[in-house]
């Protein structure tokens, strides 16, 4: 599909659509600019003909430069593995724009961030509470993502309203942001009636970092760094993600090798977080033998990372044009022989639990996401396709994966029985494409290509990682060093997901259910 | 059950089938701790962890510290779930505007005595974090901190020995 062809779809449903600008600078990216008039018309037309959820909808300050806000939706075509971008000018005087929320959910949360981090208004959003910089400390009318923000000044504070179920018998159960284990901070706010839960409102945003602030007018060298402390168990997704925009944006076209092996610890990513989510859920029912057994197997996957890369979470295993390592003939063995005894003790970690009856009493029909509500949300990865929405990035930009015969099979229940058969299941199709990827391994010794970052230019990045898509968009500025960094984890996507799968069961369940989801926290939060 | 009858004598005790030079490091700084333990709090010493901000590798490399590869709890160390059974807090992260309350108002719920352990990198100064509009000064200028455990993120074993030479020098 070319932009004459997106075009001349939208026409179909707009009659009088025109673009102001149109242009696809990469085969898999086509940009749209066009009026403020016609924004909301345009993405709701989009959404429609892809049904693809609002992948990213994020703002730029361009007021030194155009003296305009830039507002960017990005939205997926499935079918021909390209993402759409439309943009429109906001002027600065007055920044508003007619809000997507009504019409498109997955636009919800985007609008709100949009608002408090820009002061820019999505006219028509029911809710603009704030997110992530939150009112108990921080004070009214600061935007840290504008260009001119500096440091924050003093104002009035105000304070978070959480949604209110009223009736009799209605209690609420406040928990967080600290937790009673090792994990990320959030508030979980409960209201029950009796044992099940009739509310379950979040309030996330306890691990916001600024990360954002801290791309600006870093260099792509120093800015890697910085995406891999991100999210730490995701800390090579978020790389790969960074330096396939990084690499757009240079002109660099990566050799075949760096494509084998970024599969290679993509794939040994998603394999030591499945099974820890597998163990995690065992965990929460407690089910505690073959919970230390999953913690066994992660384990041998985390001094396998090491063994290959010198480190456990593969952080500084990548570069901009390639990776720093690559693996020699001893490697591919060491890698070989620990994926065999890992798949083992894998087989053997699944019987036990297919084998306990109640265990499977516990997780069947628990949790459920329907597909209906998973759609309407705009939920994304392992997650809608454990209720059956086959969405894969793997699948939709196929590159190695074609060849190596990668296989997507959608769960149906969405239910925690259905999300954890299908970490069964990806975890033993990761191993088949690691040993399918090793085995192409080959060609020159040399590992990375290198060229400078162009100036005013900008790029989308994305990867499928372990939890759903990972998209990153970067735009340099005119010397090159990055302007604007926006990340999207599929977490801030599911976490909504998250709040409809656990209405009607009850609390004891939510852990299991919260596990089943495994979301980031400092990835939604940034 | 028949599997788990299986796996639990085919796996044995898989804690000390681990690579040597690991094993021997884990082991020595294992049994001196517990024995320093005994002395300062009695039979064990109960953490807490507070996660400030992290990126969340912290937090698994502390989990990992607890699987049964390393398992931190033969030595008498354990997690808790709240800060009314703990001696020591784990702070890990930096610290975020919205945790600066919830990390004051875990350590004040701590009974004494007390102490606070700051874990991985960001935790010393904020780390790549510490010139955001959202990042509060470092743990130590908000608590006293005991003891840093450096390590972005540090390993299971850099845990269990850090724990050990800074017991060691407290009741010098």
């Amino acid at each position: 599909m070319d932009g004459a062809e997106v075009i001349s779809l939208i026409k179909k449903s707009l009659p009088d659509f025109s673009a102001l600008l149109v242009s696809q600078d990469y085969r898999d990216e086509i940009y749209l600019k066009v009026s403020p008039q016609v924004f909301q018309a345009t993405a709701l037309a989009l959404h429609k003909i892809l049904s693809s959820p609002v992948m990213m909808l994020f703002a730029l300050d361009e007021r030194n430069s155009a003296g305009v806000f830039v507002i960017n939706a990005v939205f997926v075509n499935s079918k021909e593995g390209q993402w759409i971008i439309v943009s429109m000018d906001l002027s600065q005087e007055n920044p508003v724009f007619d809000s997507l929320a009504k019409s498109i959910h997955s636009a919800s949360l985007f609008e709100r961030e949009i608002w408090e981090m820009f002061g820019i208004t999505p006219q028509g959003n029911p809710d603009l509470r704030r997110l992530n910089l939150h009112d108990e400390v921080w004070p009214k009318g600061n935007f840290p993502l504008r260009k001119d923000f500096k440091t924050m000044m003093p104002g009035d504070l105000g304070e978070y309203k959480f949604n209110r179920v009223e009736g009799g018998g209605v209690f609420e159960i406040p928990v967080g942001p600290v937790h009673a284990g090792i994990i990320g901070p959030g508030h979980f706010h409960f209201s029950v009636a009796g044992e099940p839960i009739v509310n379950l409102e979040l309030r996330l945003g306890f691990t916001h970092r600024g990360v954002e602030k801290l791309f600006e007018g870093k260099s792509f060298f120093d800015a890697l760094r910085l995406v891999e402390c991100i999210s730490g168990e995701t800390a090579f997704a978020y790389s790969v993600a960074f330096a396939t925009a990084a690499e757009k944006i240079s002109g660099i076209v990566t050799l075949e090798k760096t494509a084998y092996l970024r599969g290679i610890f993509l794939e040994l990513e998603r394999m030591y977080n499945h099974v820890n989510d597998i163990g995690g859920i065992a965990l929460d029912v407690g089910f505690s033998f073959p919970a230390a057994y999953a913690a066994l197997i992660k384990e041998a996957i985390l001094q396998l990372n090491e063994r290959l890369t010198g480190n456990r979470y593969l952080k500084k295993v990548n570069l901009i044009g390639g990776l720093a390592l690559d693996l020699d003939e001893s490697k591919k063995c060491v890698l070989f022989d620990a994926l065999k005894k890992i798949k083992n003790d894998f087989n053997e970690l699944v019987k036990m639990l297919d084998s306990s009856v109640s265990f499977m009493d516990r997780v069947d029909t628990t949790g459920v996401l329907i597909k209906k509500t998973a759609q309407d949300l705009g939920i994304v990865g392992l997650v809608a396709r454990a209720s059956g929405i086959p969405t894969d990035l793997r699948k939709y930009f196929p590159g190695i994966y074609q060849e190596a015969k990668f296989k997507m099979i959608p769960a149906e229940g969405g239910d925690v029985l259905s999300r954890l058969r299908l970490r069964f299941f990806e975890f033993m199709e990761s191993c088949r494409l690691i040993e399918e990827f090793t085995v192409k391994l080959g060609g020159s010794a040399e590992t990375k290509v290198s060229a400078p970052a162009k100036p005013e230019t900008s790029a989308l990045g994305y990867v499928e990682g372990w939890r759903g898509p990972v998209l990153c968009y970067l735009k340099t500025d005119v010397h090159g060093l990055i302007a604007r960094c926006k990340i999207v984890d599929a977490s801030s996507h599911n976490w909504q997901g998250l709040t409809y799968a656990v209405l009607g069961n009850i609390i004891p369940d939510f852990p299991v259910c919260n596990k089943s989801f495994n979301l980031s926290y400092p990835g939604n939060d940034l | 059950m028949i599997y788990i009858l299986k796996n639990r004598i085919l796996k044995g005790i898989v804690t000390r089938n681990i690579d040597p030079f690991l094993a021997r490091k884990t082991e020595i700084a294992g049994r001196e701790l517990k024995s320093l333990i005994r002395k300062n709090f009695g039979r064990s010493l109960d953490l807490r962890e507070v996660d400030t901000g992290s990126c969340g590798a912290c937090e698994s490399e502390i989990i990992s510290a607890n699987n049964p590869f390393y398992d931190l709890q033969r030595f008498g160390v354990n997690f808790v779930a709240s800060p009314r059974h703990a001696d020591a807090l784990l702070v890990t992260g930096p610290v975020a505007k919205n945790m600066f309350l919830a990390l004051q108002k875990t350590y004040q719920a701590m009974p004494e005595p007390k102490f606070v352990i700051t874990c991985g990198d960001c935790a010393l100064d904020g780390g790549l974090f510490k010139d955001s509009y959202y990042v509060c000064q470092a743990v130590k200028d908000i608590l006293p901190v005991a003891l840093h455990i450096p390590g972005c993120p540090p390993k299971p074993a850099v845990i269990i020995q850090q724990l050990l030479a800074f017991l060691k020098q407290k009741q010098v």
